[in-house]
């Protein structure tokens, strides 16, 4: 008997640490209870997207979206949604600014300006079921690259559609793929990249968590492409639910045939290995990241030779992102100019972004290229909480820098990010308000380059620990107007003489809000003033300490 | 696995994932309020269902809604085509339903001595 009703309840990682579990083992009972197990199925999906409003539940086919769920909510939902076909009102998702209760999903402004690609089946297939997959399309795109084009022309295919890679430099990832393929050796390795270490990003996990295929697909389009046998995917060991669905996922496309020998009845062969990795920062730069698959210790070194040319085990490698190889198969099956068609001049396609920090929705979103930092915060993210100001947006990670409120309605794609003196990086955005201290931000984000730094060169280990304690100066109020100089001259050496990406871009954070927010170093420094009231300056609390000591000498 | 085995699943599997593509060319809405339910709304709605899925209509989708105010009338059910005005049917039973997919889904005839009003959509 076919379904009537299908609840997608979202099993992402957000929403089973609010117990999503429990809600989908109650809806099960609930609906045994009343013999409709028959009539409804019940879809464990991976992140929709407002993973703070998590438990979150879908219904199709009315598309009514529940949030904040309660074990005791279900009976209310069977008995009332599920038997008499009236959706639950006080459940259903309210849109923060205009509290009025919005019924179907595609009405909602937090989905309304997305447009998911690569995000498509994330909250609408179980990504435990190969067939549900299949049944999107899946792994129709590999069949025909290896049925009905030659390397070549999916290389040239993955030029032209404009795809670069989401992992955070933007490198034009067909003519990675291009260098890869003509670099001499027969044997060949591709590489998913799925460390993910920038605090507040969670783009690749939610990728891997609810739609594994597509990034098993995107990798096996590659190997084709490049000529590899073997891939890897390197995942960060705090992920377990993206290891185990990866891990089902590789077992059912084996079994299926998709991986392995001959993959359909052709010469081609593929097979793929999860690395687990220790999760530390520096491991998600690429050579790094290659030395820890090798076993070795996760440490950067010279670039050339570039993986291309000598990766794995001297071998040439193609290593992409989870995003970027989860686009590919989009690509080949609408076409290169589908996907150029989308986006700016420069940046093609859609970004995924984990939008965070003080922001009414926060969450997991997907925006075609181009979409201004005002859509992003104030349509989707629904503005700030509290009726507070705008400050700015802090994107891309410890490698990006902040975009305050002027450059509201700059387009997000990859130049005129970099024109802004940040990065689009992995996706991570991070919106700011008026109670954060600029100056404490920057040195929040140079604490964690400091501890991640593999301090194999002096600059990056010598150089940001100098930065840093300046800023600590800087944040207790005993900072001196030279700083500023200092913190600007070393910032650039340091990126300048830094071996990797780490220490190449750490200092952006520091030189990033001196360029926007000067006045508040400089508050900090002259007036010992911090106006978001976040830095404690050391005259005041050692007069509160002694004072506490007087008086307990007195009692 | 073949090109044929792949298409093969994908096609079974389609169909199943039918429901959360919330587009379809016809839609049927049945009332499953208290009344309605009473009246045997909910064997209405599995003949909906269950021949649709004989016929294998890809772009229909059965949904229900609340009370309707015509309990004089239920079980009752709309159809919803794109395009055409709503046809509400009443004093259903899962034979008429069956009937109305046949006549008035497949081939494009409403059963017209079922049906209790015509409105806009
Ligand atoms: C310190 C550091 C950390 C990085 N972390 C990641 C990461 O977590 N994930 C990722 O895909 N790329 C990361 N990168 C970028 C990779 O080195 C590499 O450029 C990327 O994986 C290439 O894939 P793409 O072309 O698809 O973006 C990091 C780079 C540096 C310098
Ligand atoms: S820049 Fe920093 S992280 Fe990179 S190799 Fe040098 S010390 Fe290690
Ligand atoms: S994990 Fe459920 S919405 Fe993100």
């Amino acid at each position: 008997m076919p379904k009537r009703l299908d609840i997608l309840v979202c099993s992402g990682a957000a929403c089973i640490s609010n117990d999503s579990t429990t809600i989908k083992n109650k809806l099960q009972a609930v609906l045994k209870e009343h013999n409709l197990e028959d009539e409804v199925a019940i879809v464990e999906t991976g992140c929709m997207g407002p993973c703070e409003l998590g438990p979150v539940m879908l219904v199709y086919p009315d598309g009514v979206f529940y949030i904040r769920l309660k074990e005791g909510d279900v009976e209310e939902i069977v008995k009332e949604h599920v038997i008499k076909g009236r959706p639950v009102k006080r459940l259903q998702w309210t849109a923060p600014e205009a509290r009025k209760i919005v019924e179907e999903k595609k009405q909602i402004p937090f989905f309304e300006k997305q447009l998911k690609i690569v995000l498509s089946n994330c909250g609408k297939i179980d990504p435990e079921n190969i067939e549900e997959y299949i049944a999107v399309g899946g792994y129709e795109a590999l069949a025909k690259v290896l049925t009905e084009m030659t390397p070549e022309q999916v290389i040239d295919e993955m030029i032209k559609s404009g795809l670069r890679g989401r992992g955070g430099a933007g490198f034009p990832t067909g003519l990675k793929w291009k260098a890869t393929r003509e670099a001499p050796g027969d044997e060949k390795f591709v590489v998913c990249n799925g460390d993910e270490g920038d605090p507040g990003a969670f783009m690749d996990r939610a990728i891997l968590e609810g739609d594994p295929h597509s990034v098993i697909e995107g990798m096996a389009i590659a190997a084709y492409a490049i000529g590899a046998k073997q891939g890897y995917v390197y995942v960060r060991a705090e992920y377990p639910l993206a290891i185990k669905r990866l891990e089902k996922a590789i077992q059912q496309a084996r079994k299926y045939g998709l991986l392995g020998n001959n993959i359909f009845e052709t010469s081609f062969s593929f097979d793929i290995e999860i690395r687990i990795g220790a999760g530390a920062f520096v491991c998600g730069e690429e050579t790094a990241l290659l030395a820890s698959i090798e076993g070795k210790r996760g440490q950067p070194r010279p670039k050339p030779p570039f993986p291309a040319q000598k990766g794995l085990w001297g071998k040439p490698t193609l290593i992409n992102n989870v995003e970027t190889f989860a686009n590919v198969r989009h690509i080949i099956l609408n076409g290169s100019s589908w996907f150029a068609s989308i986006g700016t001049e420069n940046s093609k396609g859609t970004k995924v972004f984990a939008l965070s920090g003080k922001v009414n929705n926060t969450g997991l979103v997907e925006v075609p290229m181009g979409v201004t930092i005002r859509e992003l915060v104030f349509d989707i993210g629904g503005g700030i909480p509290n009726g507070k100001k705008f400050k700015a947006v802090q994107i891309g990670g410890p490698s990006g820098g902040c975009v305050p409120a002027e450059y509201l309605d700059t387009p997000i794609d990859y130049e005129s990010l970099k024109k802004l003196g940040t990065i689009m990086g992995s996706g991570g955005v991070i919106v700011l308000d008026e109670d954060t201290c600029m100056v404490n931000l920057a040195k929040f984000f140079l604490d964690f380059t400091v501890d991640e730094s593999c301090g194999q060169c002096v600059p990056c280990r010598i150089g940001l620990k100098h930065l840093y304690d300046i800023l600590d100066r800087i944040t207790k109020g005993k900072g001196k107007m030279e700083d500023l100089e200092t913190l600007e001259k070393l910032g650039e050496e340091i990126k300048r003489t830094s071996l990797c990406g780490l220490g190449q871009s750490a200092p952006n954070p520091v030189l990033s809000t001196l360029r926007y927010f000067r006045d508040e170093y400089i508050e900090h420094i002259r007036d010992k003033k911090c106006r978001a009231g976040v830095c404690q300056f050391e005259e005041a609390k050692e007069e509160e300490v002694s004072l506490e000591e007087k008086l307990k000498g007195i009692i | 696995m073949k090109l044929e085995d792949l298409r093969k699943i994908r096609k079974k599997a389609e169909k199943e994932l039918k429901l959360r593509e919330g587009k379809a060319r016809v839609k049927i809405v049945v009332g499953m309020g208290t009344s309605g339910i009473a009246a045997g709304a909910r064997e209405v709605l599995k003949a909906f269902i269950d021949e649709i899925e004989k016929r294998n209509l890809q772009d229909v989708i059965v949904t229900q809604s609340g009370e309707k105010g015509l309990s004089s009338h239920e079980p009752i059910a709309e159809v919803w085509e794109e395009g055409k005005p709503v046809v509400v049917y009443g004093n259903l039973t899962p034979d008429i339903a069956r009937r109305i997919v046949a006549e008035h889904i497949v081939n494009g005839n409403p059963v017209t001595e079922y049906v209790i009003e015509v409105k806009e959509a």
